[in-house]
């Protein structure tokens, strides 16, 4: 089939972007999203023009590197889906899709498709960690932990830090990443110790990073590729307003 | 002289690790925080490593080429992380994971390596759980375990079908406690493209900022290279796109030994190729053989829908060739019997050159919800790729490249050749001899990184205290980046036409036919030919738009390629050298009458670790013998 793309070009963080116009031919139905921009990418670098730059690693939906708002939705068609899983069995032929990056402030651009996630990174070292050094931790089974309290940790730790949530949300809240992150600790024995001081400092930490605040639109969580629901949201703010009421640090 | 030393600790085999840790000699926490560490990569082994000698004290610089430390691809580890355990009451015990570890790696692993690794697998589910890793549990709250290939214990702990996640995310957030702490600096989006070695010893890298295009100086009293393993030689395999050999080509050009490169897993249960476009090949976990049947029909070509197949029609050729282990026989062997079936024509699909894995009777026997419950992401994700429902129908399956047990050489201190250097995880060849057995990969790159290497590098700089942090305005640095540039210029320069992308497609292509499952002596040769002839194009053909001095993805791509095509010449000479079969590498010559793969114990039962000798040079073939002392070395059968 024959597609027309409209994507994000933007040569460096300071420089200004605009939308660039490529059509495509010869795409197969089964190729993946990704598989189509690196046969556009090939096309552009015979041309002599110069290739889209995008972020891709795993091809599985567990690395976060795939990052592309695909015609208006963070990793484009389909319920619970990275771009990597994306298809063009997805797309009719004559089709055209608009393809651009994430956008938030706390998430600058780079170059095209790619933008700056380092923000999450400084949102887990405000908090999203067990104080534990190597060599000291009991034994596993010392500290039984409940088939439900476990699955539901893992539930919350399935996030992969791709930043969708991010870029769905009107307000640009990362309020689902520390949600997760907050619930996954907190609903386990080895987490609790240090559960109210991390919400505090999370929650803090993300305000400072210039992330918006959270009112509950679900944008999040209908966008987020692993199924991370906005309950967790609900536990986080449980978390925040006991820590807030009795944590004095 | 040989100059392979393994530095093995003397004693009975059970002792060696705690009286290595009982007399090894220390750094006070005062002289810790003089003495810098610099560690490369972020994957399972380099973060637990970077945030355990942080956590000691040292000043550690870490490095990865993704823009977090979270990505690496040990982030796609499926099945699970072994630990013996003994939480099933079964049997298990540090000695029979040793055991099975040696056996599994067809007789070609360091038996003290592998014992160690063994000895600190269950710390490690330990530390993993204080961090809270989200393990699976039994209603009773203890730890639940699964069965993997090659074994007849339950010992692998898991998360789901997301385990290296979990894993990962673990060591991932201890290093980021540390980067808070102010004891770890993150380095991001560096491409390394050197170590620097200054009077013998390894003392900094050479990175580009991959942002900036900017070439940086870094220097330390160690060098901790944690990079992963280099699957991608194949083009098409399980690893992310963006894995590489390249910090190990770097480590080898610079004299460190390069162990047994040849020895490649070829995994059985990968989504097979669907099209010509395709960049990647998905994994389906090995755990999913625990319930799945594979087979294939008996009648040659039959093109009848699987469901429309009665039982007494279908081959089942796992269970008739390995009755005892089954469908769980180890991945070399899995693999190879399902490309025995393809290639005479019993496979099944568009291509012919898949096998059904088969849920029919587990989900009869069991239930959907059950079946669900264990493998639901798994069937999810093989749903969303081929567009088929494995509650219905069964998967296919094909084996594709995936774990390298070859890697840079290193002694009992998981140190290389070169001083001051140290590998770990799949970037270093040690515990998996010619063959990893499911879920020892986490196992191992987060034991070598929580337990070892702490260990190890102190004792290496506990003779370093007084030295100084070498100034990045020496000689041997500024030498070492004018090369790397140098190397950059010449590919920006070749102004030619074709893609780094398409010649990583056609070396793939190569190593695939004649140094992939099967191996054999002309077709090796005919390998090394068109190796010679690919790269001589590269080098002369190669195009890359844009400049040093940006973002740049087809540089990076380049130099990827550059450096696996020397890389695959590597693999190919290790490959003839060994004129025996054993583990992954099965050489056509080498079988028994059965056609099962045949060791030659008598000449064979080394390490290959190979010099560099120079560009284009044929490198230097060492061997380390293998003694067993404490397992009797067998013909390795899953009957």
């Amino acid at each position: 089939m024959k597609i027309k793309l409209n994507i994000w070009k933007q040569a460096n963080a300071k420089a200004k972007g605009k939308f660039e116009k490529y059509e495509l031919d010869g795409v197969d139905a089964e190729m993946s999203f990704l598989e189509m921009l690196d046969s556009l990418n090939e096309k552009l670098i015979k041309e002599g023009k110069e290739p889209v730059a995008y972020e891709h690693d795993c091809h599985e939906a567990i690395c976060g590197c795939c990052s592309l708002y695909i015609n208006g939705h963070p990793h484009g068609p389909g319920k619970e889906t990275a771009t990597c899983q994306v298809h063009m069995r997805s797309f009719k032929d004559g089709d055209t899709i608009t393809v651009e990056p994430w956008r938030a402030k706390s998430f600058p651009v780079l170059k095209d498709l790619m933008t700056d996630r380092n923000a999450f990174d400084k949102l887990m070292s405000a908090g999203g960690f067990v104080s534990i050094d190597a060599g000291q931790a009991p034994d596993a089974n010392a500290n039984l932990v409940g088939k439900i309290d476990a699955d539901k940790a893992f539930d919350a730790a399935a996030c992969i830090g791709c930043g969708a949530c991010v870029a769905a949300c009107k307000n640009s809240s990362a309020t689902l990443f520390v949600a997760a992150k907050v619930s996954q600790l907190a609903l386990l024995p080895q987490g609790k110790v240090e559960a109210k001081r991390r919400a505090l400092n999370m929650v803090a930490k993300m305000d400072e990073l210039g992330f918006g605040s959270c009112t509950n639109t679900g944008a999040c969580e209908a966008e987020c590729p692993k199924g991370i629901g906005i309950d967790f949201i609900a536990k986080l703010n449980r978390e925040y307003l006991c820590a807030s009421f009795s944590e004095s640090e | 002289m040989s100059k392979l030393d393994a530095k093995i600790p003397e004693g009975p085999l059970a002792e060696k690790w705690a009286k290595y840790k009982a007399t090894q000699k220390l750094v006070s926490p005062n002289n810790r925080k003089k003495l810098d560490i610099i560690v490369v990569g972020t994957g399972i082994a380099g973060s637990p490593a970077a945030a355990s000698l942080a956590e000691m004290g040292y000043n550690v610089k870490v490095f990865c080429f993704q823009d977090s430390a979270r990505r690496a691809h040990s982030v796609a580890a499926q099945g699970g992380i072994n630990a013996s355990r003994n939480n099933k009451n079964d049997g298990d015990s540090v000695y029979r994971l040793f055991y099975d570890m040696i056996k599994g790696g067809d007789y070609r692993a360091r038996e003290a390596n592998v014992y160690r690794a063994a000895e600190v697998s269950s710390d490690i589910i330990d530390q993993l759980t204080a961090q809270g890793v989200p393990f699976a549990r039994e209603y009773g709250g203890t730890l639940a375990n699964r069965t993997f290939g090659g074994v007849q214990v339950s010992r692998t702990n898991y998360a789901q079908g997301q385990t290296g996640q979990q894993v990962l995310l673990g060591g991932y957030s201890a290093l980021k406690r540390q980067v808070a702490l102010g004891k770890a600096t993150m380095y991001s989006r560096q491409q390394m493209l050197d170590i620097v070695v200054i009077d013998g010893k390894a003392r900094g890298i050479i990175t580009r900022n991959l942002i900036t295009g900017e070439i940086e100086r870094h220097a330390a009293h160690a060098v901790v290279l944690a990079t992963g393993g280099y699957g991608t030689i194949y083009y098409l395999s399980t690893l992310a796109v963006q894995s590489n050999g390249s910090a190990a080509m770097a480590a080898y050009r610079k004299g460190a030994f390069f162990g047994n490169p040849s020895f490649i897993q070829i995994h059985p249960t990968c989504i097979p190729v669907l099209n010509e476009y395709q960049s990647k090949l998905t994994l389906m976990s090995e755990s999913l053989r625990n319930d799945g049947r594979i087979w294939v029909p008996k009648a040659e070509g039959d093109k009848r829908k699987p469901k429309d197949i009665p039982d007494e029609e279908r081959d089942y050729f796992l269970e008739r060739r390995y009755p005892a282990f089954g469908n769980l026989v180890p991945r070399d062997v899995a693999s190879r019997a399902a490309k025995e079936r393809c290639d005479n024509g019993f496979g099944v699909g568009k291509t012919g050159l898949a096998v059904y894995l088969d849920f029919r009777d587990a989900l009869a026997k069991q239930g959907k919800k059950v079946i669900k419950g264990k493998y639901g992401n798994l069937f999810a994700m093989y749903e969303k790729i081929t567009g088929e429902v494995p509650y219905e129908t069964p998967m296919m399956i094909y084996p594709a490249g995936h774990y390298t047990m070859g890697g840079l050489w290193v002694d009992y201190n998981l140190q290389t050749t070169i001083p001051g250097l140290f590998a770990i995880g799949e970037a270093n060849f040690s515990e998996h001899g010619a063959n990893r057995l499911g879920a020892s990969a986490l196992m191992q790159g987060a034991g070598d990184g929580y337990f070892i290497a702490p260990y190890t590098v102190s004792n290496y700089l506990a003779d370093e205290i007084s030295t100084k942090v070498p100034s990045t305005d020496s000689q041997e640095f500024i030498e070492a980046e004018k090369d790397a540039k140098a190397v950059l210029d010449k590919f920006l320069n070749i102004k030619g036409t074709q893609t780094a992308t398409s010649f990583h497609k056609r070396l793939g292509q190569i190593m695939w036919t004649h140094s992939g499952m099967q191996r054999n002596e002309e077709g090796l040769k005919k390998a090394l030919m068109e190796i010679a002839d690919l790269k001589k194009e590269f080098w002369s053909d190669l195009i890359i738009p844009g400049t040093a001095n940006e973002i740049n993805q087809e540089l990076e791509k380049a130099s990827r390629v550059a450096d696996f095509i020397d890389l695959a010449i590597l693999i190919v000479n290790d490959a003839l050298n060994r004129k025996e079969s054993c583990g992954a590498h099965f050489r056509e010559e080498s079988r028994t009458e059965g056609g099962e793969a045949m060791r030659i114990d008598d000449k064979y039962s080394f390490v290959a670790a190979w010099e560099y000798q120079g560009i284009d040079k044929e490198p230097k073939l060492h061997k380390e013998d293998l003694k067993f002392e404490n397992v009797e070395v067998k013909v390795r059968s899953y009957k």
